[in-house]
């Protein structure tokens, strides 16, 4: 025990080093998870935008934090297909064999999904600037809305590690993500709640997507944060409890 | 005469199949054992249970003085596995795959580990290139010089020449004869006869989840009625006839 305690970081650490270099050879996996959302901001912007009356001047900035949960509940979508490969091929077997601590295993592959999330956003957010994404938020401003991203990815992440270890097939392991992918568009991400029938309505205003996406727009247009911001922190905290437990349930039945 | 493992009514089952039915054998520090049994006989379940993958329903498994289920710590620190299907990892190069192991085990210097291993297994010109690339022969040469690391007591070998040509499953069995004289303890399985003729020191059969005879193959040809001599024109079988045309394999 004492000896896998100690490790246990550096493990992680190796663990990541693996995943990360499967994402450094197969590039098209970030290509792939930036392609959808920036073809429906072009979509939104250049077709639709002149239509949509969003209260706002500046229809990027008002659309871009729901193209960012887009590409993270679509980047996500790997990690289930990263785990369900490493399930197949025996590797996991091998590793589970070593002393080494079985949650590492897992863990290098949600901190990989991490980093490869922060790049997909990135990339998303220098093609919005190019399309006239302007924001006069602070630094303070951004690390909040990096933060929220990264709690959101995170969450998102450990639900995708269920689908990951429990699918008998690959399509199995990614297709959960198509509603995630979905949801954003039953929400205010890109036309204002008040235009839509009651039911959807209320459907879209008490969805997590709402709350998050509201939360970073307010952040990134340097706005006074009202209670959407500790709407948006309970939905990702709540779901990222909730999913870690589950996840970490479906692995040590799996597992011995 | 120290064990390496002492299993004893080792119990089974997935869902209502009984797979084990209670399985005794013992395994001494050192030695070659070859579990023989056709397929679904139930040899990578007593492997996966050995190697700490798998609870036992009933009964116990002591690998190199602890409890599988109990200490499975300890049996992890003293084990490695080459499972049936190479677990390598195929988009990671051989160097990469066995640095990576060898960075698991928390040893001092990676790279050297690395080289050696590349060297002795006949793997420094394709050390750079991903694993994906690499031939069945040697995707399982890299699989155990990955389960090499650390220099574990006792490596357990799950059908290790399964879909291997003649030329690499010789390689292989090489390998093994020369972990035997290293003194590491050999758990193989096989479903080929020959294999185990050519490897084991102790052999055991699996049949309806029970051992139903173990011994060296001395003692298991003890069994059959005493030789008779006929006289029977031998022709090369196609095995030897391919080995003789490739030529030097195996006569090293």
């Amino acid at each position: 025990m004492v000896t896998t305690k100690k490790h246990f970081f550096s493990d992680i650490r190796v663990m990541l080093g693996r995943s990360m270099r499967h994402i450094t050879r197969s590039m098209d996996t970030i290509i792939t998870v930036c392609i959808t959302p920036i073809a429906m901001m072009l979509l939104f912007i250049y077709v639709l935008g002149g239509a949509i009356q969003a209260g706002t001047d500046n229809y990027v900035n008002y659309l871009l934090p729901g193209i960012l949960l887009m590409a993270i509940a679509s980047g996500i979508a790997y990690t289930a297909f990263r785990l369900f490969m490493d399930m197949q091929s025996g590797i996991f077997e091998r590793f589970h064999s070593m002393p080494i601590a079985r949650s590492a295993v897992l863990w290098g592959h949600v901190l990989t999904s991490l980093v490869s999330n922060a790049i997909s956003v990135i990339v998303i957010i220098l093609v919005a600037l190019i399309m006239g994404f302007r924001s006069s938020a602070g630094i303070v401003s951004w690390l909040a809305v990096a933060g929220i991203l990264a709690l959101v990815t995170l969450a998102l992440t450990w639900i995708a590690v269920i689908p990951g270890l429990t699918a008998k097939s690959i399509d199995g392991a990614s297709a959960f993500s198509y509603p995630l992918i979905f949801l954003p568009f039953i929400s205010s991400a890109f036309v204002p709640t008040d235009s839509m029938p009651t039911v959807v309505r209320a459907f879209a205003e008490n969805q997590p997507v709402t709350s998050i996406v509201d939360a970073i727009r307010t952040l990134l247009s340097n706005q006074p944060v009202g209670s959407e911001i500790w709407i948006a922190l309970a939905w990702c905290l709540g779901i990222l409890i909730v999913a870690y437990l589950l996840a970490m349930l479906v692995y040590k039945r799996k597992a011995l | 005469m120290e064990k390496a493992i002492e299993v004893k009514n080792l119990r089974k089952s997935f869902k209502s199949a009984a797979v084990l039915k209670g399985v005794d054998f013992d395994v001494k520090r050192g030695e070659i054992f070859a579990l023989l049994g056709s397929n679904g006989a139930g040899k990578t379940t007593i492997i996966k249970i050995l190697a700490t993958l798998l609870k036992p329903d009933g009964g116990t498994a002591i690998v190199n003085g602890f409890d599988v289920a109990a200490h499975s710590e300890h049996v992890r620190q003293s084990i490695s596995l080459t499972g049936q299907f190479a677990a390598v990892d195929e988009i990671l190069t051989g160097r990469e795959n066995l640095i990576m192991i060898a960075k698991l085990r928390h040893l001092k210097n990676p790279r050297q580990v690395a080289d050696d291993l590349l060297k002795r297994f006949g793997l420094v010109d394709a050390a750079d290139r991903r694993a994906s690339t690499y031939s069945g022969g040697m995707r399982r040469r890299l699989d155990i010089a990955m389960s090499l690391i650390g220099k574990p007591q006792l490596i357990f070998l799950d059908e290790p020449t399964t879909g291997l040509d003649p030329e690499a499953r010789i390689e292989v069995w090489n390998v093994v004869k020369e972990l035997a004289n290293s003194g590491t303890t050999v758990f193989l399985t096989t479903q080929y006869l020959e294999e185990a003729e050519q490897l084991a020191d102790q052999i055991a059969i699996l049949h309806e989840g029970r051992i139903i005879v173990s011994g060296t193959l001395e003692e298991l040809k003890k069994l059959f009625p005493p030789a008779k001599v006929e006289y029977v024109e031998k022709q090369p079988s196609l095995e030897e006839l391919f080995l003789a045309l490739i030529g030097k394999k195996e006569a090293k």
